[in-house]
């Protein structure tokens, strides 16, 4: 018998997340609570300089008196930021020199997700700067970027070692007193990528990070900061997934992006944190602040795929200040179950003859709330600024829900804004005529789904277009209703 | 090959096909005609095993084997193709890649491994040229923006590439200029073998000029009425369907 819509509704309810599971290494985690102590002792734990240990006070002033957005059209209990504790690191230090040294469950988690070091290595050309549960563990192909002058380390490093980069760029395109949790995050931010490409130079290989959250209780606050010099080139790629666990589990991540005079920064992300249960018990809350900033004849690209998450709150935006700049933004959100996401992004037009790009591509199954939310300001000065939006939703089944908010600013008469937007249903019929053919349900919504978002996944880079498609069917496995 | 027997089938407690029997072997052309509303596409569907019918009597059996629990890409893996009256659009999917997923499917339904590239290309080469398809055209989305010739014509491709034993073409020939018609028709013709059967369900005797029946069904108020050769049909296209009905009706 060919699947009925009970039969798909069970299969998806049983179908369990795929990386839920907890590694068992011991850590080191500071109480609960937030307070300047605990600011303080964050900074002292990572043997930071004065000057950040002021900045991230300051933070943690402005963020006090600050209140949690609402804007958003998401539900969920707002999380007690008390009883959170802000610092947990895996004990094993120091660093290690080659993987014999890592401690064999920490690899053995790794192996299970599928990204065995090993197998990292020999992908062609991506170092790995591993997050787990916030200080990074282990970093390699860092000689051959270095040959080239291009730095590649964790934050922490990065402020220790390069104070002069980190004091001029970090909370320059997101403030301390941005938002919310881009406060929070500046004041309790335990790790993150930092990366310096140099004037004119091509970074060779494709630079990504996995980011886990791993330790139960603790929020994670990643920082990253990629500095583009004038003329250089650089793609980063950053993914995750994390383990299941009963209570929500904050995530506050801050990206800052700076693309200097005809530097080019694409950067693709794959967000796999665990959606919550089937009952919508659980799940992770991603409240994330990406931002970046182009001058002259810059580009930023950032390409998304969101599948995890219980609340995705994520504005990926370009503030495109130098004249000729570009910013593109592809996305591919999926919700299912009670998973709720707001996201979309901001393009700034600042500079003249500046151009955006936006395609968002909103998939909801189950009784999920995917929307779009985008903004594309034209300032007076920017000249013959042009942006082109695509807003593209596909239900399925008749739980679920898709909504686009698009914003749109223009003070300057030359600007060229184009806005469309499509909604469509996964039908029986296109189910059926799969069928026929002898394609089964689970595998013609793969395909569906695939086609849907395939000027997204294009975007992406290989390795990861291949994990991103894996993603999207494992996601939606059995939701057509 | 196929037997239909006493087939009853409803679709939201409205009965359609009211007892049907129909035998089919390997080699022939059938012909299923009938007056709009008379169960014909119903009929296709319920073959291929479309979900929304509820078969409430009678059976179909392939090979002596009864479908009735078999899902629709079971039956496709035994050789069931259905050429949609309407083909549906599955954007961003290319006919290459749609044919190539679907290949792959019924040979790993035969415990087959996937079919080497080079072996595809070279099969799409073929058909392709077979049916007087552009090659531009198989790298376009599915039946996307496809003018109601070329999905048809779409539609004898994917035939031709899966090469089913039993090919049930639903008002193929509706939206076809007498072009495409006559090109449709041959490669229904060129993929016609002692070992396969067609049934084909139209309203005009138009396609039956092309392709010859060796049997045709008239198919009125979900029974088949009355059978005979290939005169049949122009004894119809004569009369009309009313004739049919009236005689029915007596």
């Amino acid at each position: 018998m060919a699947y009925t819509e009970e039969e798909l509704k069970k299969e998806l309810e049983t179908k369990e997340y795929e990386y839920g599971f907890y590694t068992d290494i011991e850590s080191e985690t500071f109480p609960v609570g937030l307070n300047e102590d605990i600011v303080v002792a964050i900074s002292k734990k990572k043997e930071e300089p004065e000057w950040m240990t002021q900045w991230r006070l300051e933070a943690y002033r402005v963020w006090k008196e600050m209140e949690e957005p609402e804007w958003a059209n998401v539900q969920y209990s707002k999380p007690d930021f008390q009883a959170i504790s802000y610092y947990s690191a895996p004990n094993s230090k120091p660093k290690y020199d080659s993987l014999d040294e890592v401690d064999p469950e920490l690899l053995d988690t790794f192996k299970r997700l599928g990204i065995s070091l090993d197998e990292q290595k020999k992908l062609a050309g991506v170092a790995v700067d591993i997050v787990m549960d916030s200080v990074s563990v282990a970093t390699t192909f860092k000689k051959t970027l270095a040959e080239k002058g291009i730095i590649f380390c964790s934050i922490s490093e990065a402020i220790k070692e390069h104070p002069e980069l980190v004091k001029k760029y970090i909370g320059s395109i997101v403030p301390q007193k941005d938002n919310f949790y881009a406060a929070l995050n500046s004041a309790v931010f335990s790790d993150g990528s930092f990366c310096y490409i140099p004037k004119g130079v091509r970074c060779p290989m494709e630079l990504s990070t996995y980011f886990r959250i791993n330790q139960a209780g603790t929020g994670q606050f990643e920082r990253t900061l990629v500095i583009a010099d004038e003329g250089s080139y650089v793609s980063y790629l950053e993914g995750c997934t994390a383990p299941s666990r009963d209570e929500n589990q904050l995530h506050a991540a801050v990206v800052e992006l700076i693309a200097l005079d005809d530097a080019e920064i694409k950067y693709s992300t794959v967000q796999n944190w665990f959606p919550g249960g089937k009952d919508g018990v659980g799940g992770v809350f991603n409240f994330v602040t990406k931002r970046g900033l182009c001058e002259k004849n810059a580009k930023i690209s950032w390409t998304q795929v969101e599948t995890g998450s219980a609340v995705t709150w994520k504005y990926p935006s370009c503030v495109l200040k130098g004249d000729n700049s570009i910013g593109e933004f592809y996305s591919i959100a999926v919700t299912n179950n009670y998973q709720q996401a707001d996201t979309g992004t901001k393009m700034i037009h600042l500079g003249k003859n500046t151009r955006s790009t936006i395609i968002s591509k909103g998939i909801s199954a189950g009784k999920s709330q995917n929307s779009y939310r985008g903004l594309v300001q034209v300032n007076s000065r920017a000249k013959n600024a042009r942006n082109f939006s695509q807003c593209d939703s596909l239900l399925m089944g008749n739980d679920c829900g898709a909504h686009t908010f698009p914003y749109i600013e223009v003070k300057n008469k030359t600007a060229q804004i184009e806005h469309e937007a499509t909604t469509s249903k996964i039908g029986e019929d296109q189910i059926f005529y799969c069928n026929q053919r002898g394609i089964d349900t689970e595998k013609a919504i793969a395909l569906i789904v695939n086609g849907f978002s395939k000027e997204v996944l294009n975007k992406l880079p290989m390795e990861f277009a291949v994990e991103a498609q894996k993603l999207l069917e494992i996601s939606l496995e059995g939701s057509v209703g | 090959m196929l037997k239909i027997n006493d087939l009853h089938a409803r679709v939201e407690d409205k009965d359609i096909l009211k007892g049907i029997n129909l035998e089919v072997n390997a080699g022939e052309v059938h012909a299923i005609m009938g007056p709009n509303g008379s169960g014909k596409s119903t009929l296709a569907s319920v073959i291929a095993g479309k979900e929304e019918f509820e078969v409430t009597q009678g059976s179909v059996v392939l090979d002596g084997e009864d479908l009735e629990d078999e899902a629709p890409e079971d039956r496709a893996h035994k050789g069931i193709f259905l050429s949609f009256q309407y083909p549906v659009e599955i954007p961003g999917v290319s006919v290459t890649n749609f044919m190539k997923t679907a290949i792959n499917e019924s040979r790993k339904a035969r415990g087959l491994e996937e079919m080497p590239a080079k072996e595809m290309l070279k099969l799409i080469r073929e058909k392709s040229e077979m049916l007087e398809i552009d090659r531009k055209f198989l790298s376009r989305s599915l039946n996307e923006g496809f003018s109601g010739g070329e999905k048809k014509r779409n539609e004898i491709f994917q035939m031709a590439m899966l090469e089913p034993r039993l090919a049930i073409l639903d008002e193929t020939d509706s939206g076809l200029d007498i072009d495409a018609l006559r090109i449709v028709a041959n490669g229904v013709n060129k993929l016609k073998s002692k070992d396969n059967a067609v049934v084909v369900i139209t309203h005009y005797q138009r396609l039956l000029e092309y392709i010859v029946p060796d049997f045709v069904h008239v198919l009125h108020n979900g029974k088949i009425v009355k059978s005979g050769g290939k005169e049949l049909a122009l004894e119809l296209e004569e009369k009309g369907y009313d004739w049919i009905k009236n005689e029915a009706v007596v």
